[in-house]
C-alpha cells in the first residue's frame, strides 16, 4: 500500500510480515512464501500425495500482536516507588502499594548500580538474584537465554532454576523409563509424519490438544496433517478431562478420566492387553526389561488388586465396558498415541501423579511395539520433513552469551559464535554454584533456608535429578536483591500468594523490575526499568526453534522459515531494549567493554549470529537484510526416511540426527540410555537410587494423587481443577494490558462493571447445585486464596471437575495484596506448592481442590 | 463480472479467533480513506464468533458461526442508510462515512447485528471486506485479512461470477444463515447445521458391552437414514429438524425401538442396553 515498507520480524507464535509507515506499524501479517523460496516437501503416502501449504500460520497472540505493542499498560519510563529511598526508609512493606513516580533513566541506573555494587562489595555477587519469565519476546540475540545471561555471567547472580514446567513427569518419571534425558525424557519425532501418514490407523490423544498448544511455537503448522489422516480415515480418540479444541475438531470418542487419575485408566487397559493376550510379546521379550515385574503389578500378584477395568472404572469414572472397547481397539489396529501436545508434555504430566502417567504412556506404548509402522507416540505436531543438516540455533542454545552450562550452547553453537573469543559463563550458575527453584523463591527469601534434588532442566544425565542442593549454599550469601526481569510468577508458578508475600517483607531489601507492560510482579519492584518488545530492536531466529531440550523442533513447521527481526518502529516513550538497557548498567559497573564486546549493537550481534551459522551456505548478510527471510531447502527428494525409534525396535543402530545418547551412554553405540539399553519397566535408575521410595517406585504403579478424590479436604474443596496452557494468550503474553484477544468470548467475560473476567469452565449440574448462571461472577476458593472468575457453563467438563487456564497475567488483589480475592483471574494461587514428589521438585498445577460459591461484592 | 463472496465451513472452525484478530489488526488505529474510518481498539465485532454446545456429556459437541457482515444483495441497510450505503459492482456493501454520520438508526437495521455505531466518530461501521485490500496492487494475497489468517482452511474468499458460484454452492451444499430472512448474503456456509440443528447420540450395548455394527435406523420429522454403530457402539444422526422420531436399533438379532423428540436441543440418549 502506498508509503508502506514491509519488514520482517518473528514471535513466539510465527514469523510475519510488517508494514510500516511514518515510524509506526500498520499491519502485522502471516508470510506466504514466493516461488523463489524453496520447494515444500511432498510425501506420498495411501496413494496420495501430501505437500503443505505454501505458507506460514500464526497463532492469535501474534494476531492481536500490535495491540501489545501499542498497549495502554506499556511502561515507558523507568519509575521508582514513591517511599522507597535506598539511602534511608525503604518501605519494603509498602511493595504493591504505595505507588510509583517517574524518574529519568540517569537516576534508575544510578540506583540499581550503586546497590548492585554494595551488595557484591558486602555479601558477593551470590547476593543477586535474577531470573526470567519463562518465556521471553521472540529472538535469539534478545533471548534470556542470551542478553541477560551475558550481562548477569559478567556481573554475577544466583539464578533462580527453571523447573522443567511442561516437561514434569516425563522428566521426573518418563526419564527412568527410556532415558532421553538430553529431551528431558520426551519421545523424539523424527519423520513420523510420513510413517503416520503411511501406517497409522488410530491416533489416541491423551492429554494433548495440538489445536491449542500448536506443539510450542509452530502456530497451526501441523493443522492440515490432523486434517489429512482424518480424510484417510485414521480413528481419533480423546483422552482429557476437557472436551478440547482438537476434540471439537476431529474426535470420534472423548474419554474424560477423573483428574490424576490417567495412569489409572492405563493401569486398566494394560490389563486387558495382558489377560486378552493383545500385545507385542516379542517386542517386549526383546527391546524392554523388567515386564514380568510389571505385569505382576497389572494383575494384582503384588498388592492383591487386580488392575482390571472394573478397578480402573470406579477410579476414573470411565465405565469398565468403554476402557475394554479403547484396549481392544488400541491393541488390534496400528495406534499412534499421542501423548501430550508435543510428544510428550501434557497437563496429565503437571501432577501429583504425573511421572507414573508419562511411564505408564510409555510401558503401554511399547506394549504395542513403540517404533514398528504406525505404532509410536507421536503427537501429530512435530516430525515434518526437513534439513536437520543445516545449522541454525534455537533460542536454548545461548544467543550472544553462549553459557555452555546453562543452554545448548555446548553442542555446538559456543564454538561457531565464540571461535576465536569467550563464551560468557559463571560458576556461581554451575552444579557447584548456588542455586535456587523459582519455585521456591518466596521460601528462599522469607525462611532462608532450603533443600531439593536437581538443578532446573536435569538433562545432562539420567542421575543429574537426584543431586542434593542446598540453600544457601555452603559459604554463599543469603539474598540481598531480587532483579526479577519480566513479571509473570504470580500467574504461572503454584500457591502464589507466597510471591506476594515475599515482595511485602525487607528480608528482600532490594527488588527491580525489568518489564515491558506494567502488570503482576512489576507492581511490587521498587525500581522499574522500561523494556521494548521485538518489534523495536534488532534480532534474527528461525520460526519454532527453541533447540535446547527439544532438539530439532523446527520438524514442527511446514517450512523452516529462519527471519531478520527488523527493529520496525522506535522503542516507545523512553523503553529500551534489554540489551541497551544492560550495557547501559555494564558502563556504571565497569563491564562495558566486556558486555557489548568492545562495542557492538544488536544489529552487529545479529549478523554475527548469522555468520555462526550455515545460512551463508543459502543467502548472503546483504541479500538477508534486504529480503527479510530464508527458507531453507529439504533434503534432497529420495533422500531416506529415519522414523524415530523404528532403529530401536528393529535392533538397529541408531539412525537419526538425535543428539543422543552419547557414546558413554551406550554400549557400542547401540540401544537406549537406559542402562539396560532398553525399556525399562522396572528402572534401573530409579531401583539404584531408592528402591523403596513408594511414590515413585522402580515399577511403575498408579498412586493416588495427594490433592485429589481420596483426599480428606475433598470434602470442603469437592471440585478438582484443570489449569492447562492457556489457548489464547502464550503464558501471560497477550492477556490483558488492553490486547484484543480480551474481546474474545471464550478468553475473558466483560461485566457491567467494565472489568474483563477471567473464565472458569464448570458442569451445567454443579453450576445448578450453586444456583451459578451462564456468565455469573464466582469465587473460586480453598485455603490457599481466593479468586473471582466469571463462570462459564459447559457439558465439555464432567461434574467434579472445572476448568480454568492458568497463566493470568496481572494480579489485581480487591484488599490487602497476598491476603485478599484476586480479580484478575490467577488460578495459580490456588494450586498447591507441594512438589510432584519428595525427590521430583516439579509442580503440580493440576492436582488442586476447589469450592465454588456466586460472589457478591 | 465476478463478485465477492466468502464461504465458512462450520465444520472447520475451532473459534482460534484468528480472523477477529487480523481484521483488527487491520482496521484498529487505521483510517482507509473512501473505504471506513478507523475501527476503535475495543467493542466492535466485525467478525462475530457465535459458539454453540450441544447435546450433553460425554456425547456432546461444540460449534462456531464466524460471521462478518454477510454483504446482502438484498440488504436492510441500504434502505436505512438513506443513500449512505451502496453495494460495489462485485457487490461488496459498503457505507459512506461522511453519508452516514449521525444515522444511529443504520447500525440497528442489520438483522445479523453486523453493523457497529462508533460513538467517537459518530457513525456507523462495519466490515467492507477488505475492499482497500482487494483493491490494491500491492496486497499479494488478494483475499480478505479475515481468510487470509484462517489455518484451517474454514474461511474462503472467493472473487468468482454469479454463475460458477450457483455451482459452487449446489455441488458443495452451502447455504446462507437466516435464509430466512430473504436477504440473499454474499457469505455462505457449509455444514450449517451443526450450528442451527440438532443431533440424536447413544451408544448400543449388547450384555453390558460396547456393541460395533449395530444397525440403527431413525426415522421422523423427513429423516429416514441407517447408521452402523462404531467401536465403542456409539451412533449420531445430525442435522435434524425440530420433531418427533423413532429409533430402531438391531445388535445381531436383538432389536429395541424408542421415540425421541427433539426440540432446541440435541439429545444424548446414554446407553441403549440390549
Amino acid at each position: 500500500m502506498t508509503g508502506e515498507k514491509r519488514l520482517t520480524n518473528s514471535t513466539t507464535g510465527g514469523p510475519v510480515f510488517v508494514d510500516v509507515k511514518d515510524g509506526k506499524i500498520v499491519r502485522i501479517v502471516p508470510m506466504d512464501l514466493r516461488e523463489e523460496d524453496a520447494a515444500s516437501w511432498e510425501i506420498e503416502a495411501r496413494g496420495q500425495t501430501f505437500s503443505p501449504p505454501r505458507k506460514a500460520t500464526i497463532t492469535p497472540v501474534t494476531a492481536a500482536q500490535k495491540s501489545l505493542i501499542y498497549s495502554p499498560k506499556r511502561l515507558l519510563y523507568p519509575m521508582k516507588r514513591v517511599d522507597f529511598d535506598p539511602d534511608g526508609e525503604r518501605n519494603c512493606e509498602n511493595r504493591g502499594i504505595s505507588g510509583y513516580e517517574r524518574i529519568s533513566w540517569e537516576e534508575a541506573l544510578d540506583i540499581v548500580s550503586k546497590e548492585m555494587i554494595r551488595i557484591k562489595r558486602e555479601h558477593g555477587p551470590a547476593a543477586i538474584l535474577s531470573t526470567a519469565s519463562s518465556h521471553h519476546l521472540w529472538g535469539n540475540v534478545g533471548y534470556r537465554f542470551s542478553t541477560l545471561f551475558r550481562f548477569m555471567n559478567l556481573a554475577g547472580f544466583t539464578y533462580a532454576d527453571h523447573n522443567p514446567d511442561s516437561w514434569e513427569g516425563w522428566h521426573w518419571g518418563g526419564m527412568h523409563t527410556w532415558g532421553f534425558s538430553w529431551r528431558l525424557g520426551n519421545p523424539p519425532q523424527y519423520d513420523l509424519l510420513e510413517d503416520g501418514l503411511k501406517h497409522t490407523e488410530t491416533i489416541i490423544f491423551w492429554s494433548s490438544d495440538p489445536e491449542v498448544n500448536n506443539g510450542i511455537y509452530s502456530a497451526f503448522e501441523s493443522t492440515p496433517r490432523r486434517f489429512w489422516l482424518k480424510e484417510l480415515g485414521v480413528k481419533m480418540i480423546f483422552i482429557d478431562p476437557y472436551f478440547n479444541h482438537s476434540a471439537g475438531l476431529f474426535a470420534d470418542k472423548w474419554f474424560s478420566p477423573r483428574l490424576g487419575t490417567d495412569a489409572a485408566l492405563a493401569a486398566g487397559i494394560a490389563y486387558v492387553w495382558i489377560t486378552e493376550g493383545l500385545y507385542d510379546k516379542e517386542y517386549v521379550e526383546t527391546r524392554t526389561q523388567g515386564f514380568e515385574q510389571w505385569k505382576a503389578y497389572i494383575l494384582g500378584g503384588e498388592d492383591g488388586i487386580p488392575k482390571t477395568p472394573e478397578w480402573a472404572a470406579n477410579e476414573t469414572r470411565i465405565p469398565a465396558r468403554e476402557i475394554k472397547a479403547l484396549a481392544r481397539e488400541w491393541g488390534t489396529t496400528r495406534t499412534t498415541l499421542a501423548a501430550g501436545g508435543l510428544g510428550g508434555w501434557g497437563g496429565a504430566c503437571r501432577s501429583a501423579t504425573g511421572n507414573e502417567w508419562s511411564r505408564f504412556m510409555i510401558c503401554l506404548a511399547a506394549m504395542q511395539g513403540l517404533g514398528k509402522p504406525g505404532r509410536n507416540i507421536w503427537s501429530t505436531t512435530q516430525g515434518a520433513p526437513c534439513d536437520e543438516t543445516f545449522y541454525f540455533p534455537g533460542y536454548a542454545e545461548g544467543g550472544i552469551a553462549c553459557d555452555t552450562g546453562n543452554s545448548a550452547a555446548g553442542y555446538e553453537f559456543a564454538n561457531r559464535m565464540f571461535a576465536n573469543a569467550r563464551p560468557s559463563s559463571n560458576p556461581i550458575n554451575s552444579p557447584s554454584g548456588q542455586h535456587i527453584p523459582r519455585l521456591r523463591i518466596p521460601e528462599a527469601i522469607l525462611e532462608g533456608q532450603l533443600e531439593w534434588r536437581g538443578k532446573g532442566f536435569c538433562g545432562s544425565a539420567i542421575e543429574a535429578q537426584f543431586q542434593k542442593y542446598e540453600y544457601p549454599a555452603p559459604g554463599y550469601p543469603r539474598i540481598q536483591m531480587y532483579y526479577r526481569y519480566g513479571g509473570s510468577f504470580i500467574g504461572t508458578m503454584t500457591e502464589t500468594n507466597r510471591y506476594v508475600k515475599m515482595y511485602q517483607t525487607d528480608k528482600l531489601p532490594f527488588a527491580v523490575n525489568q518489564s515491558i507492560w506494567f502488570e503482576g510482579e512489576a507492581q511490587f519492584a521498587d525500581i522499574i526499568l522500561p523494556a521494548c518488545t521485538n518489534f523495536e530492536r534488532w534480532d534474527i531466529s528461525e520460526f519454532a526453534n527453541c533447540s535446547g531440550y527439544i532438539p530439532h523442533t523446527y520438524s514442527q513447521c511446514n517450512h523452516r522459515i529462519i527471519s531478520l527481526q527488523a527493529k520496525c518502529i522506535e522503542p516507545l516513550g523512553e523503553s529500551k531494549s534489554d540489551y541497551e538497557i544492560f550495557a547501559e548498567l555494564s558502563k556504571r559497573l565497569g563491564l562495558w567493554e566486556a558486555f557489548t564486546d568492545g562495542g557492538k549493537t544488536e544489529l552487529d550481534w545479529v549478523k554475527q549470529v548469522f555468520h555462526a551459522t550455515d545460512l551463508p551456505k543459502g543467502i548472503t548478510w546483504e541479500e538477508f537484510l534486504e529480503k527479510g527471510y530464508y527458507v531453507v531447502p529439504n533434503k534432497p527428494k529420495g533422500s531416506p526416511s529415519t522414523p524415530a525409534m523404528q532403529w530401536f525396535a528393529e535392533g538397529r543402530k541408531k539412525d537419526t540426527p538425535d543428539w543422543g545418547p552419547m557414546p558413554h551412554d551406550q554400549v557400542a553405540m547401540e540401544g537406549l540410555q537406559t542402562t539396560s539399553g532398553k525399556i525399562e519397566f522396572e528402572s534401573s535408575s530409579l531401583k539404584r537410587f531408592d528402591p523403596n521410595d513408594a511414590e515413585r517406585s522402580p515399577v511403575a504403579k498408579y498412586v493416588q494423587s495427594w490433592e485429589g478424590h481420596h483426599s480428606p479436604s475433598y470434602n470442603r474443596f469437592p471440585l478438582q481443577v484443570v489449569s492447562p496452557h492457556p489457548r489464547f494468550s502464550f503464558h501471560t503474553m497477550g492477556d490483558l494490558k488492553g490486547s484484543w484477544l480480551n474481546e474474545i468470548r471464550d478468553h475473558r467475560v466483560l461485566k457491567e462493571d467494565g472489568h474483563r473476567y477471567w473464565i472458569i469452565r464448570i458442569n451445567t449440574q454443579d453450576a445448578a447445585a450453586r444456583g451459578i448462571k451462564q456468565h455469573d461472577l464466582v469465587k473460586v476458593f480453598n485455603d490457599r486464596g481466593e479468586v473471582i472468575m466469571a463462570a462459564q457453563i459447559t457439558e465439555r467438563i464432567p461434574s467434579g471437575t472445572v476448568h480454568s487456564y492458568e497463566s493470568c497475567a496481572d494480579y489485581q488483589a480487591l484488599g490487602k495484596p497476598g491476603e485478599s480475592p484476586d480479580r484478575a483471574g490467577c488460578i495459580n494461587l490456588l494450586t498447591p506448592k507441594r512438589f510432584m514428589t519428595k525427590n521430583s521438585y516439579g509442580m503440580a498445577s493440576n492436582s488442586c481442590l476447589v469450592q465454588i460459591e456466586k460472589w457478591e461484592e | 463480472m465476478s463478485q465477492f463472496y466468502m464461504v465458512i465451513d462450520v465444520a472447520k472452525c475451532h473459534d482460534c479467533n484468528n480472523c477477529f484478530m487480523a481484521c483488527k489488526d487491520e482496521h484498529v488505529g487505521n483510517d482507509w480513506p473512501g473505504y471506513t474510518a478507523a475501527q476503535p481498539r475495543h467493542g466492535q465485532r466485525w467478525m462475530n464468533i457465535q459458539r454453540r454446545e450441544r447435546g450433553q456429556y460425554n456425547r456432546n459437541d461444540v460449534a462456531f458461526l464466524a460471521m462478518p457482515c454477510q454483504h446482502c444483495e438484498n440488504a436492510p441497510c441500504e434502505k436505512a442508510g438513506n443513500g449512505a450505503v451502496t453495494r460495489r459492482a462485485d457487490g461488496i456493501v459498503m457505507i459512506d462515512m461522511e453519508k452516514a454520520k449521525g444515522n444511529e438508526a443504520l447500525a440497528k437495521s442489520c438483522p445479523y447485528g453486523a453493523i457497529y455505531y462508533n460513538e467517537e466518530i459518530k457513525c456507523s461501521q462495519k466490515c467492507t471486506g477488505c475492499a482497500h485490500l482487494l483493491d490494491s496492487k500491492e496486497w499479494t494475497p488478494k483475499q480478505p485479512r479475515c481468510s487470509h489468517t484462517c489455518p484451517t482452511g474454514a474461511m474462503q474468499y472467493f472473487n468468482i461470477t454469479p454463475a460458477e458460484m450457483e455451482k459452487k454452492i449446489k455441488e458443495e451444499g452451502l447455504q446462507a444463515y437466516k435464509a430466512e430472512l430473504g436477504t440473499q448474503p454474499r457469505v455462505l456456509y457449509k455444514n450449517l447445521q451443526k450450528f442451527t440443528k440438532n443431533f440424536i447420540a447413544a451408544g448400543v450395548l449388547v450384555k453390558g458391552d460396547c456393541f460395533e455394527n449395530a444397525t440403527v435406523t431413525l426415522k421422523g420429522a423427513g429423516v429416514d437414514a441407517t447408521q452402523k454403530t462404531n467401536f465403542f457402539g456409539d451412533f449420531k444422526f445430525d442435522g435434524l429438524e425440530n420433531g418427533e422420531y423413532t429409533l430402531e436399533v438391531d445388535a445381531a438379532g436383538k432389536k429395541a425401538s424408542c421415540q425421541v423428540t427433539i426440540k432446541d436441543e440435541s439429545k444424548n440418549l446414554g446407553y441403549i442396553q440390549l
